[in-house]
């Protein structure tokens, strides 16, 4: 369970959880962690889309300063920081773009983005509200994303979606973070009923499904 | 048929995409996140363009691409995937081992077509 929406004072959560692959609770009890909060809805897409970019390329900038964890170990050559850098600007980017892209427009819930540096790995949390009808098409990209060959599903999708008029839910940033970048990807959807605090007196909207997707990047 | 195709450049923020008919060389350099399919149409039309002009060989030039997403990386499959279809043209794809996705991500189009010639310099 995200526990940074469970803080949340205007949120209440509820069962029922369900988790895909080796996800578990971010919990704050690194050194070095970095959360940012966004609503979608607050400016045009455009200009949204512009800061993922800028965003994505901070936090791989952030986190290879702290890097090695551990002072004793041998610092890394440039070569090594510049491909960590690389790999975590283009899966900030993917999640990022993701999270908008298929952010529901009338969820009134933030998308979250929870960075978190560990001994040996880096690790994403990204939570967006999912429209219903999106659940379970996604679910069953997740559960095909878990258990195929990569590779083949990466060139199976490249075939694919090169016939598709629209690119929507081809998953390729997912295959291209577990295919070409050795991520491992897990998710937890939970529901949420966010509580409007402008009406009077305080009343639960419709349930909002959020998905968190997390990518966990070893640095072994 | 060979048709004789201008020099074309789009150039935005972030990007340049150019075609040189004198080298047929289709080159993008800078940082491309676009959102979508519908926003790479340009690019991807210019280079289809080039394809259809019937060029024997024709160079995609990547050196100074620095950030490409992962629906660029589905407009240049789109473009290997309508290449293999035209087995009198060469594909060459110039790439920089420098920067980190190029390694990563470029041997899959391979995979797609495997006549393409991958260079990383």
């Amino acid at each position: 369970v995200n526990t940074a929406l469970l803080d949340s004072p205007n949120l209440t959560i509820d069962a029922p959880v369900r988790i895909f692959g080796d996800f578990w609770e971010l919990k704050p009890t690194s050194q070095e962690y970095l959360i940012l909060g966004f609503s979608p809805s607050s400016i045009p897409i455009q200009k949204r889309w512009r800061n993922n970019g800028l965003s994505a390329d901070f936090l791989a900038d952030y986190v290879t300063t702290f890097l090695p964890c551990n002072p004793e170990d041998e610092a890394l050559s440039t070569e090594k920081v510049i491909d960590l850098k690389g790999t975590l600007s283009y899966i900030a980017n993917e999640l990022l773009e993701n999270a908008i892209k298929y952010h529901s427009p009338t969820s009134p819930l933030p998308i979250d983005v929870k960075l978190q540096l560990t001994a040996d790995a880096v690790i994403f949390q990204v939570t967006n509200s999912v429209d219903v009808d999106r659940v379970v098409p996604f679910q069953a990209l997740i559960q095909t994303l878990l258990t195929c060959d990569p590779g083949e599903f990466y060139i199976q999708q490249l075939e694919r979606t090169s016939t598709d008029v629209n690119d929507l839910g081809s998953g390729l940033g997912l295959v291209t973070m577990i295919h070409d970048y050795n991520a491992k990807l897990s998710w937890c959807f939970q529901q949420a009923f966010p509580l409007l605090e402008m009406t009077m007196p305080i009343t639960p909207t419709v349930p909002t499904t959020m998905v968190t997707t997390m990518v966990q990047l070893s640095l072994i | 048929m060979t048709t004789i195709l201008n020099a074309i450049e789009i150039k935005a923020e972030n990007y340049i995409a150019s075609y040189d008919p004198e080298t047929s060389k289709v080159s993008l350099s800078g940082a491309l996140r676009l959102a979508g399919m519908e926003e790479y149409a340009p690019i991807s039309q210019l280079m289809i363009d080039v394809l259809n002009s019937g060029a024997v060989q024709l160079t995609i030039d990547l050196q100074r691409l620095d950030f490409l997403n992962s629906s660029g990386i589905n407009m240049l499959s789109k473009f290997v995937i309508t290449a293999r279809q035209r087995p009198d043209t060469k594909v060459l794809v110039l790439g920089s081992v420098s920067i980190p996705w190029q390694g990563k991500s470029l041997k899959n189009l391979q995979r797609l077509m495997p006549t393409l010639q991958l260079q990383l310099a």
